[in-house]
């Protein structure tokens, strides 16, 4: 039991409190900057100084003890953490973030599961001190009052959850595990709501005054079942959305727990990240055209295949579509681009616009190129003569054998009414039409961009593999007036 | 009475923060999704403050100080990688000091033909 803490520590309790406060608002000031293009790497930073000043104002906490353990703990993560964070490659990022996203709802459940036990215990027949934390808070015999109790088995449930779902989510975009979905096929929503069940009554059991740390383990077994089971049956493709909604449930249980201690800095930040969390899944599934509840249920429905998928084979996956303030954004952020036209650009008579967007381009210290695809267009040289026209520099536009080894060091491909001159069916899928057809290699470059009407097939009336490829990204619209756009935008940022 | 209020209190705190997370993130461009999630991600590793907390109870026994162990490093793996990795990604958003290999002079581009 912890020694009255009262008017003694008062001052530094306050202390603490104003800490915290100032770590709040760097959080926020820190996520409004990543909500940006221009202060993201400003708000991350600023969002991390404000996690260091809650970290230190809570070990200031008089009641704090166990400074070998909580050395250790902190050490073991660092060690972990870091070299994890620094050695793991661009391209397996979200899934180092359902890691990470892991690790804390794992967290949760353990903080859940601890103070179970202490108060288990003491159950009854203690005075509440609610962690020291603050001192106007120890009154009354009789044990926590409900809600802290009800919290704590939230968060448990919830931490759970997030834990095991995350690690599913790891496996299937590390592909230790299959990215095709897994499922009990019809019985699945059966399941996972029976397994529901079965965590909340155990919940309540324990609110209600259950003193078994056994049913209190089973509960997190169950939540950690249905974690598995709400995240085996998801495509690898949705993977993303998950991770995010996921994200948002640790954030929800870190509030929980801040409402169990008694603890506002995780109240908050706990809480803003479970709001920002769900808005930012939402934005994630809109973007992807996918729904959230279409998702979730994509083991049940079979979702997740694209409608219309036919000709080049089977491929697994959707359509991203951007805007042009996003496309705006990843070409100005790039240092090499490659524009692809097509016959597209030449219909809409695109040339000019697509040279002011070189330009302004260039400007930026962007490297800009033009591949030009031997029957590009509808005619040999249909290209070359347009970008003349608009006085594209000639040493710009490379020829398809002179462009093709560059794909791997370009940073965005801007695809503009080119269709199936840059279909990697050409390459990979030997039942296709075109398959053995020399094609601009665009699909090796970093990430893709393809301007086009509609998702109509093109000249061969084939599907084409690169639009369903996870780094390409669709504007769909004319050429011409989604160039102007993308121009417009850049020249705002 | 008191406790009634810390509830309360707490309670109300709970509901400006969500609407804080409701306003601050209203329109983010669709490149910047994954990093805004790491970093909302790694904001959360502040249950690391709860691991902190319990730790300084007295009266644990072996396995709850084996457990907070566990759930302090969880959560600091959370924080530090979390903001390690995010600030990674937006590194690639920065605009690179471009080596020109080639110098391809733009007649009508002052900049560029530096």
């Amino acid at each position: 039991m912890n020694p009255p803490l009262a008017t003694t520590f008062l001052q530094s309790e306050s202390f603490i409190y104003v800490l915290y406060i100032v770590a709040f608002g760097l959080f926020i000031q820190g996520l409004r900057g990543l909500s940006g293009p221009t202060g993201a790497v400003r708000g991350n930073r600023t969002a991390a100084v404000g996690m260091a000043i809650a970290v230190v104002a809570t070990l200031l906490n008089p009641g704090e003890g166990n400074w070998g353990l909580i050395a250790l703990g902190l050490a073991l993560g660092t060690a972990v953490g870091v070299p994890a964070a620094r050695n793991v490659k661009m391209t397996a990022m979200p899934q180092m973030v359902a890691l990470f996203n892991g690790v804390g709802g794992g967290a949760v459940a353990l903080i859940s599961w601890v103070e179970f036990r202490h108060y288990g215990s003491t159950y009854g027949s203690h005075t509440i001190h609610l962690f020291g934390e603050t001192g106007s808070v120890a009154i009354t015999a009789g044990g926590p009052p409900t809600y802290v109790a009800i919290f704590s088995v939230f968060a448990a449930i919830v931490g759970s959850i997030s834990f095991w779902g995350s690690n599913i989510a790891f496996g299937k975009l590390q592909e230790v595990i299959p990215g095709r979905p897994i499922s009990f096929g019809s019985a699945q929503q059966g399941v996972n709501a029976v397994l529901l069940i079965l965590a909340l009554a155990a919940g309540i059991d324990l609110v209600a005054g259950a003193h078994s740390e056994l049913l209190f383990i089973g509960m997190l077994i169950v939540a950690a079942l249905l974690g598995n089971a709400v995240v085996l049956p998801i495509g690898g493709a949705d993977m993303p959305v998950v991770i995010s909604m996921l994200n948002a449930f640790t954030g929800l249980s870190a509030a929980a727990t801040g409402m169990a201690l008694n603890n506002p800095a995780l109240i908050v930040a706990g809480m803003i990240v479970g709001a920002s969390g769900t808005i930012l899944t939402n934005l994630m599934a809109t973007a992807m055209n996918r729904s959230i509840p279409a998702i979730v249920a994509g083991g049940f429905g079979g979702g997740g295949a694209v409608e219309g998928a036919s000709g080049a084979g089977e491929h697994a996956g959707t359509v991203r579509s951007t805007t042009a303030a996003d496309a705006a954004i990843q070409l100005a952020y790039a240092s090499r681009v490659v524009v692809v036209p097509g016959y597209g650009m030449a219909v809409a008579q695109a040339q000019h616009a697509v040279r002011e967007l070189a330009s302004e381009l260039e400007q930026r210290g962007v490297d800009v190129k033009y591949a030009i695809h031997p029957v590009a267009g509808r005619m040999p040289g249909h290209m070359n003569v347009l970008l003349a026209e608009a006085d594209v520099p000639y040493d710009q536009l490379k020829e398809m054998d002179d462009i093709n080894p560059e794909f791997q060091r370009t940073d965005v491909s801007l695809v503009i009414g080119a269709n199936d001159v840059t279909n990697p069916a050409a390459h990979n899928t030997p039942s296709s039409p075109i398959y053995g057809m020399p094609i601009l290699e665009v699909d090796d470059s970093r990430s893709i961009i393809v301007i086009k009407r509609s998702m109509n097939p093109g000249f061969a009336g084939i599907e084409n593999e690169l639009y369903f490829d996870p780094k390409t990204s669709m504007l769909f619209g004319d050429a011409k007036s989604a160039v102007s756009e993308i121009t417009a935008e850049l020249a705002q940022l | 009475m008191i406790l009634a209020s810390v509830l309360t209190t707490n309670l109300a705190i709970l509901v400006l923060a969500g609407f804080i997370g409701f306003v601050v993130i209203s329109k983010v461009p669709n490149t910047l999704h994954t990093p805004l999630m790491s970093g909302t991600n790694a904001i959360h590793g502040i249950v690391l403050l709860g691991g902190l907390l319990l730790l300084g109870l007295p009266g644990l026994d072996g396995l709850s100080k084996g457990l907070l162990v566990i759930a302090v490093a969880f959560g600091t793996i959370n924080i530090v990688g979390g903001f390690l990795v995010t600030d990674r990604m937006l590194e690639m958003f920065k605009s690179k000091p471009k080596p020109s290999p080639k110098a391809e002079v733009e007649p009508e581009d002052e900049e560029a033909s530096k």
